[in-house]
């Protein structure tokens, strides 16, 4: 007979262990479901190979889909990585999706209200603007949360379709092109040129936003091992009683991570609305705030470990597109890929918190 | 002669790295108390998890009543007639009795039913209890007797008891034992586990010692002394605390009309509690848990403010200060909830170090943790306090209660506070660990602090106090000279009377 027993502490070979478990897990039940799809099994090696590995070295996709890569990650790390400030603090943020929109509309706004001066200055302030409007709108729940007692869980997502309904009113209204013949949608950024996040390197899908995640992952990692403020963070989630004796002060600690998630994810937002996306309109932005959600989690909350799950996440995303266009998979197919990392992330980290005993009855 | 119920054969048990029970063998009499005796982490927890099915030997067999006994899982050992009444109890504090005991049943009858029973055992069994009333609103004594009755509803063969007294009140303990004798007489056994070597000798007939997971003696316990049986447990003799010097210096600590409001339902609220604390006395504050030592404990430590001239620190008013501040000012408290409020479960022992460190060589002004002066600090508490721990980076969880205890003192102690409160400072502690605590706060007092103990272990207060007052449904009784007193006027003080006596 097989048992579980509860191990007396985490287990830290299998915390890292198991997300490459998962991610292997996933390949091969994927890749089975693809075969199934396709009727020929056969064919299931060559489908998870198109999601996993051709976007990143076939020489037909490469060109195209290695930039595509950091585009599309850079936003979800940025955001998850602000996330996991939180969620380590027993915050839960689930409106980030809603600050990243915010960031957006106001780091929009201050180039589309300059337009069409030029200036150096204009770019470093768009970021500011963003940042700006990500953390007021992080801080509602935050500010609930202290006075009023509200969950933040709630309170931030239903700020998503406020944020939603906003941005759909700025981009027919305030924010429209005046030249756009009526259409909605603001100016188009990247004829900008002081307010286009542009590509560093150019074809490498390095533009501003991704360095800022990166460092943002970085900083993140100093945040947690260094400084004070990280640590107050995590005893707040370990053991908020124990945080309150050791002098932390828990509004603090919701206002800061809060507005740090909201901070970073405004800044997500303005970086994909200046750059990948170029303009406001009813639908640039593309869920990259749930989605960081579950970055956070795959990453364990782990600064390189959601730098790690960000790509992956990204690659599936990409590779996901070119198996529907090559393959003919429907959609939701990758969506269930996705989902099925999340399931074997999840089921394989009970080893984490238990070993297998074998024993002879 | 009476028969076998429970014998135990070679029972052995490791982890990894560690060997918590070996080769051990006893038998338990039906209708006998039988003591289980040992230090923090002598193997008794272990023993008895394999014994109610929590866990399962490695070597080694079990019999009850003579057939071959191996509970796979607790159910399986409460089907077989073992019941077991924890330490730390697993009650719902928004629920009532009978609501609670339906929990933890497999086939619970319909609740009036159930409350009837329950009304039955607790009248039989000299328990009082009402089936209705709010667990969160029982004293600690009353919860253990939910916990009790939940065991007696199953009609046990053996009921395992783990340190059942270290809650109670002398008069709930005379309760408990009147109880335990009446098991007794209708031939139930008790396998009865406590550091407390002056109950053993009362209640207990034959005691079972063990040390480093090892039987190291049995003994009845009415024919061996108190010293005798400690040494067997320890394997050493330890001298009992003494302090010394006993002389007062200037008024350190001054509380004066301290009234809190609790905001936590099931909290008690302070009403107008005044006291003092001189230089180099230890004031003992006794009394039931959950009778606003907690609230007594954060308004003090600084969790919860209040007015700023009701608690002072030689005139300089602090009652609006958070704890950090008052750290800096030298008061230091220790919370009697070990893991959770005075330490943090999962993190490390380091990380733990710096809960209540925060000085310059700690924290620059930037926040920066300097992390090797704060594994320092955790070397120099491991080294004084005895903190038994295979490494600093092990989590304040996987140390044994007293271990850990030692450590939430000693953290606080090191920092040579001028004013240090501490709360339950020995509770569920081994005697050896219990001991050491005590004379390093009398050491602490000798040096020029004062201290406040809490503590519900009149023994104790005895023991290391100068000073003592009660502290009864959040009022605070007068201070008295703890020379003067005698365990009954301190009765009376629990009871709500002032005593007409000198006051101190």
């Amino acid at each position: 007979m097989i048992r579980l027993e509860k191990r007396r502490s985490i287990s830290k070979l299998w915390t890292t262990l198991t997300p490459i478990i998962a991610v292997f897990l996933t390949m091969v039940f994927g890749g089975l479901m693809f075969g199934l799809l396709l009727g020929d099994l056969a064919s299931a090696f060559g489908a998870i190979k198109l999601i996993f590995w051709d976007p990143l070295f076939d020489e037909n996709f490469a060109s195209y889909s290695r930039p595509q890569l950091l585009v599309k990650a850079g936003p979800i790390i940025l955001i998850a990585i602000g996330l996991s400030i939180g969620f380590k603090a027993g915050i839960w943020n689930i409106g980030a999706e809603g600050q990243y929109i915010l960031g957006a509309i106001f780091g929009a706004s201050v180039a589309l209200g300059l337009f069409p001066h030029e200036s150096i200055f204009i770019f470093p302030a768009m970021i500011l603007a963003g940042a700006l409007g990500g953390f007021i709108w992080a801080l509602i729940p935050a500010v609930l949360k202290v006075y009023f007692k509200t969950n933040e869980i709630l309170v931030s997502l239903m700020l998503v379709y406020v944020a939603e309904n906003i941005l759909a009113s700025v981009s027919q209204g305030l924010l429209r092109n005046p030249d756009g013949m009526g259409l909605p949608g603001s100016r188009n950024l990247k004829n900008y040129p002081s307010a286009h996040n542009s590509e560093i390197i150019a074809n490498s899908g390095m533009h501003w936003g991704v360095l800022t995640a990166f460092l943002s992952v970085i900083l993140a990692y100093f945040l947690f091992l260094k400084h004070q403020k990280g640590y107050e963070i995590r005893i707040s989630g370990e053991a908020p009683k124990a945080a309150y004796f050791a002098g932390i002060n828990p509004s603090k600690t919701i206002i800061f991570c809060m507005g740090m998630s909201g901070l970073l994810a405004g800044m997500a937002g303005l970086f994909e609305v200046a750059g990948p996306a170029g303009q406001i309109t009813m639908s640039f932005n593309s869920g990259y705030g749930f989605t960081a959600i579950i970055v956070a989690f795959l990453g364990r909350l782990d600064p390189l470990g959601i730098l790690l799950a960000g790509l992956l996440m990204a690659l599936t995303y990409i590779g996901g597109e070119i198996a529907q266009l090559m393959l003919g998979l429907p959609g939701a197919s990758i969506q269930l890929l996705q989902g099925m990392l999340l399931f074997f992330l999840l089921a394989t980290d009970i080893f984490t918190n238990y070993r297998i005993k074998s024993k002879g009855s | 002669m009476a028969e076998v119920l429970l014998q135990l054969n070679g029972i052995s048990k490791s982890f990894p790295g560690v060997k918590a029970n070996e080769n051990i063998s006893f038998e338990i009499n039906s209708g006998e108390i039988h003591a289980l005796l040992g230090e923090n982490g002598a193997g008794k927890s272990t023993l008895v998890k394999m014994i109610y099915g929590l866990m399962q030997p490695d070597l080694g067999n079990m019999r009850l009543s003579s057939e071959s006994f191996r509970p796979s899982e607790p159910s399986k050992a409460r089907q077989s007639g073992i019941a077991m009444v924890f330490q730390h109890f697993s009650l719902f504090d928004a629920l009532n009795v009978a609501e609670n005991i339906a929990l933890g049943m497999e086939n619970p009858p319909k609740i009036n039913d159930l409350s009837e029973k329950i009304e039955n055992v607790s009248k039989s069994y000299g328990l009082p209890l009402d089936p209705k009333r709010l667990v969160g609103q029982l004293s600690a004594g009353e919860r253990q007797r939910v916990e009790i009755i939940r065991c007696l509803l199953q009609n046990p063969k053996l009921l395992i008891m783990d340190e059942p007294t270290s809650v109670l009140t002398p008069n709930e303990v005379k309760t408990l034992f009147e109880t335990l004798l009446r098991l007794k007489k209708e031939g139930k056994s008790i396998l009865y586990i406590s550091h407390k070597l002056e109950e053993i000798r009362e209640i207990c007939d034959f005691a079972t010692i063990l040390r480093n997971g090892e039987k190291v003696g049995s003994c009845i316990p009415k024919n061996t002394s108190a010293k005798q049986i400690g040494e067997m447990m320890v394997g050493k003799s330890f001298s009992s605390p003494s302090r010394e010097n006993r002389v007062f210096g200037e008024k350190l600590l001054k509380v004066s009309n301290l009234s809190i409001h609790t905001k936590d339902f099931f909290g008690t609220s302070l009403s107008n509690i005044n006291f003092s604390v001189h230089v180099g006395e230890i004031l003992g504050i006794g009394g039931v848990a959950g009778n606003g030592q907690d609230e007594l404990l954060s308004a003090l430590s600084g969790e919860e403010k209040t007015s700023p001239s009701t608690i002072n620190i030689l005139n300089h008013p602090i009652g609006k200060l958070a704890p950090n501040e008052r750290r800096d000012l030298g008061l230091r408290a220790a919370p009697e909830e070990r893991l959770g409020h005075a330490a943090a479960p999962s993190m490390t022992l380091i990380e733990n170090t710096l809960m209540t460190s925060h000085s310059e060589d700690i924290v620059n002004r930037w926040g920066i943790i300097n992390f090797d002066n704060v594994t320092e600090e955790t070397k120099d508490i491991v080294a004084e306090f005895d903190v038994r721990t295979p490494t600093l980076d092990n989590a304040a969880a996987s140390l044994s209660g007293g271990n850990l205890q030692k450590f939430v003192i000693g953290r606080e102690i090191l920092k040579k506070p001028r004013v240090f409160v501490v709360n339950q400072p020995t509770w569920g502690v081994d005697a050896a660990a219990a001991a050491f605590i005590r004379q390093s706060i009398l050491n602490l007092a000798s040096h020029d602090s004062a201290v406040v103990v809490i503590s519900q272990d009149l023994d104790e207060l005895f023991e290391i106090c100068d000073t003592f007052a009660v502290l009864t449904n959040g009022r605070l009784s007068k201070s008295y000279d703890m020379r003067n007193l005698s365990s009954e006027d301190v009765g009376l003080l629990m009871g709500g009377s002032d005593l007409d006596l000198k006051n101190s």
